[in-house]
């Protein structure tokens, strides 16, 4: 079961907050009040202390991708806002899980973490947590993989992601859409 | 120079030219109330926070700056959520100042603590915890930046109480000492999508101007006429922009929406453009969306980029200040050839003309030249429907009932021209901005957006206060004005000489006449009693003048007694027609294609 694959429903926005009390709620405010689908969200500090970057993937099903962007936009505390194109963008995510392996799996799932580059992070009597960096759709294919030894447990941070770098051999680069040249009142 | 922060945050208040607050003192909040004695602020010690945070908006709706309310921590705060969110929805500057228990208790579910800038997070325009005294001019002076400037709209200052009591070192920030990197509201229009507007309008046949609370807002009321006046494209005012074009003006077709006049709402599903400035398309407005207008393209102007495309998707979307972007648009208009018209600005000004509302306009003058010439089929398309739809209710002589729209014309027939009419929310609200004329600006005061019942008794003493020189009537319901009544006695003690007319039909009427018309005349919980309260005892027990009329021969003595009144609030009891229902109506969900009309304009019996 994929939870975020390539689909055209998801849009991933990074979004630049000013780094205060409440800004996160604020946020997620505004996506619960006005309907608003979040499949994941991830917040950190930026490179500048004085600002965090929050990375959402959207449901552009839930509501039209301009309006969220737009509402956001009126969030005071709101710098500004860079959509990126899965098209166009490197997207990553870091997955953990905790497996079932007894003696008798253990070899598959380590080679299973091994073919994914993944990492054992512990090990157990009969179980192991693995992690595993990469591309969401990767995550979704090792996790889809992984399953049929029996996930004990497993957490997913939500993906953060950049637009793709300009490169010689691309004829039309594309960054990312940056909204805060105009800001609502 | 050393303050306490309740000190700073006073005088940052001066800074910003407050001149009146209205609030209500307790525990968290009282070390801010004690420099109040000494301030040139004027304080109006209201008797519940809610009526505090209404009359702060009449204030602001009459005057356009700012409505300070100043109420303490938990009860107090959560007391002005509706306020907040009235204002929010009507984009009314506003500035709440709460107490707050002491950051160390912050959290501790102390007594009287709610998290009032998390409750408020959704309703206001931005909110503040001041955590350090040093902050509190920045922030006053950020508040009202962000509630001004933009789409105006409520914000809120908490304060706990031991920033309040605590010394800081003062001084008054530079505008560029604001800390809003994310803030930085448009004003004018693009010019390449202005000059696709003006185009847009030379070509239209069936144009509409769809003005809303937006022109108000932006001061944008004579800058609207001219180019009404120049284009000869008639004008619709929305429930949030009545007056912003005179309803005497022969362009004017009144009020859109769901109880608005049959040619308004005709006219705009009939258009092949819509310009719409500073209206965003409600549900009230537009009924079933996907049957709105539905031949029209639509030039959208609006302050806020996030209203463009929101309901209805825009052909030019500008975003920008109304004012400015009519101003725009009048250059680009003349660019491509259009004349100056006679009539503009300067010329009759914002005087109302004598021509009765709906007539349609002289030949020689609006009508005379391109692209006017074109509009002359819409123009008379237009004045066809006034004639046969127009509105109509039906008074008895005599001992007939007292109908409400009969009242409301005596009424505004007895007032000066200029006077500011005051509603609560529901039929009383709109047979006053159906019936009411309104040919000036600022004149009109209602809660449209949230609808938000007990509004007019509390926004009218804030509307006096801040017009002092005008004659303030609220125009209310009889359950209105049982929601917000006690601020009679504030008005009283502090000599605000408001005038209320109860449109008293014993009903939640509007709720009565869903229940009559959807609900197979099941009324389940609407009745009041006409006589509980005795209204004219609890007016005079508040200080005020009270007076009864029952029947059509007493209402104009009993005005003119009222208007004759400077000293003291004056309540009016009008005994009104129970059975008296709003018409035109768009049944909610329903095509603005099936607006019900009065029964006797389609032949059946009233």
């Amino acid at each position: 079961m994929s939870v975020y694959g390539a689909d055209k429903r998801h849009h991933t926005l990074t979004v630049l907050v000013e780094n205060k009390s409440g800004v996160l709620a604020r946020v997620a405010g505004l996506f619960s009040r006005r309907g608003y689908n979040i499949f994941s969200l991830a917040v950190a500090p930026s490179d500048n202390e004085r600002f965090s970057r929050i990375t959402i993937v959207v449901d552009v099903e839930s509501a039209p991708l301009e309006q969220i962007i737009k509402q956001l936009d009126k969030l005071i505390p709101v710098v500004s806002i860079t959509e990126l194109d899965p098209a166009h963008s490197r997207e990553r995510e870091l997955l953990m899980a905790t497996v079932d392996a007894g003696p008798d799996t253990r070899g598959q799932v380590i080679q299973l973490v091994g073919v994914f580059e993944g990492k054992i992070v512990d090990v157990g009597p009969d179980r192991l947590t693995v992690m595993l960096a990469g591309a969401p759709s990767k995550l979704d294919d090792f996790e889809d993989l992984i399953s049929g030894y029996g996930i004990v447990e497993m957490q997913r941070t939500g993906r953060v992601a950049l637009p793709m770098l300009e490169r010689a051999d691309r004829a039309h680069p594309r960054p990312g859409t940056t909204h805060d040249t105009e800001k609502a009142g | 120079m050393e303050l306490t922060g309740a000190q700073a945050l006073i005088k940052s208040l001066e800074m910003q030219q407050v001149e009146v607050m209205f609030g209500l003192p307790g525990g968290a909040i009282l070390p801010v109330y004690d420099p109040i004695i000494d301030s040139s602020i004027r304080h109006i010690l209201v008797r519940h926070e809610q009526g505090a945070g209404h009359m702060a908006e009449g204030y602001a709706q009459v005057t356009g700056r700012p409505g300070v309310a100043m109420v303490t921590s938990g009860p107090g705060a959560t007391n002005v959520v509706t306020p907040l969110a009235d204002a929010y929805m009507d984009s009314i500057p506003l500035v709440a100042v709460t107490g707050q228990v002491a950051t160390s208790s912050i959290g501790t579910d102390a007594f009287q603590e709610s998290d009032i800038t998390g409750i408020t997070m959704g309703i206001t325009k931005h909110n503040w915890l001041i955590t350090d005294g040093a902050d509190i001019p920045r922030v006053v002076a950020e508040a009202f930046h962000v509630a001004t400037t933009g789409r105006p709209g409520p914000v809120l200052i908490d304060m706990p109480k031991d920033v309040a009591i605590k010394p800081m070192e003062w001084y008054w920030p530079e505008p560029s000492d604001l800390d809003l990197p994310g803030y930085h509201p448009v004003t004018e229009g693009d010019p390449a999508l202005v000059r696709e507007a003006a185009e847009l309008l030379l070509a239209a046949e069936r144009p509409v101007i769809y003005a809303g609370g937006g022109i108000l807002k932006a001061r944008a009321a004579e800058a609207l006429r001219e180019l009404a006046e120049r284009t000869g494209i008639p004008v619709v005012t929305t429930l949030m922009a009545r007056g912003c074009f005179p309803d005497s003006h022969p362009l004017c077709l009144g009020m859109p929406g769901m109880h608005g006049n049959y040619t308004a709402v005709t006219a705009m599903q009939r258009s092949d453009l819509l310009v719409a400035l500073g209206s965003r398309f409600d549900d009230r407005v537009t009924g079933r969306v996907d049957a709105f207008a539905p031949e029209a393209k639509v030039i959208h102007v609006d302050i806020d980029p996030a209203e463009h495309n929101k309901v209805r998707r825009a052909d030019v979307a500008i975003a920008g200040d109304c004012r400015l972007v009519i101003d725009e648009l009048l250059f680009a208009l003349g660019a491509l050839g259009l004349p100056h018209s006679e009539a503009t600005r300067g010329g009759s000004g914002g005087a109302p003309s004598d021509a009765p509302p709906g007539a349609p306009a002289a030949a020689g003058s609006v009508a005379a030249s391109f692209p006017r010439q074109r509009l002359v089929p819409w123009r008379a398309q237009l004045s066809e429907w006034q004639q046969r739809f127009p509105l109509v209710y039906d008074q008895q002589p005599g001992s007939g009932a007292l109908k409400p729209q009969f009242v409301l014309e005596r009424l505004r027939d007895a007032t000066p021209d200029d006077t500011i009419v005051v509603s609560g929310v529901g039929q009383h609200q709109m047979f006053a901005s159906q019936w009411w004329r309104f040919d000036h600006p600022y004149t009109w005061v209602n809660s449209g957006g949230l609808g938000t019942m007990g509004y007019a008794v509390p926004a009218a003493i804030g509307a006096k206060v801040g017009r002092p020189d005008r004659t303030v009537w609220a125009v209310d319901g009889d359950g209105c004005f049982q929601m917000t009544a006690q601020e009679l006695v504030t008005a009283s003690s502090e000599r605000i000489p408001i005038k209320v007319a109860i449109l008293n039909n014993a009903y939640l009427g509007m709720v009565r006449q869903w229940q009559e018309m959807f609900y197979g005349e099941r009324y389940s919980e609407v009745y009041l009693s006409p006589d509980l309260p005795d209204y004219v005892g609890w007016a005079e027990s508040m200080g005020c003048v009270g007076m009864r009329v029952d029947s059509t021969e007493e209402v104009d003595s009993a005005i003119d007694k009222a208007n004759d009144i400077d000293d003291r609030p004056v309540v009016i009891d009008f005994r009104t027609d129970a059975f008296e229902k709003v018409f035109p109506m768009v049944a909610a969900g329903a095509s603005n294609d099936d607006i019900i009309v009065d029964p006797s304009q389609t032949g059946g019996d009233r």
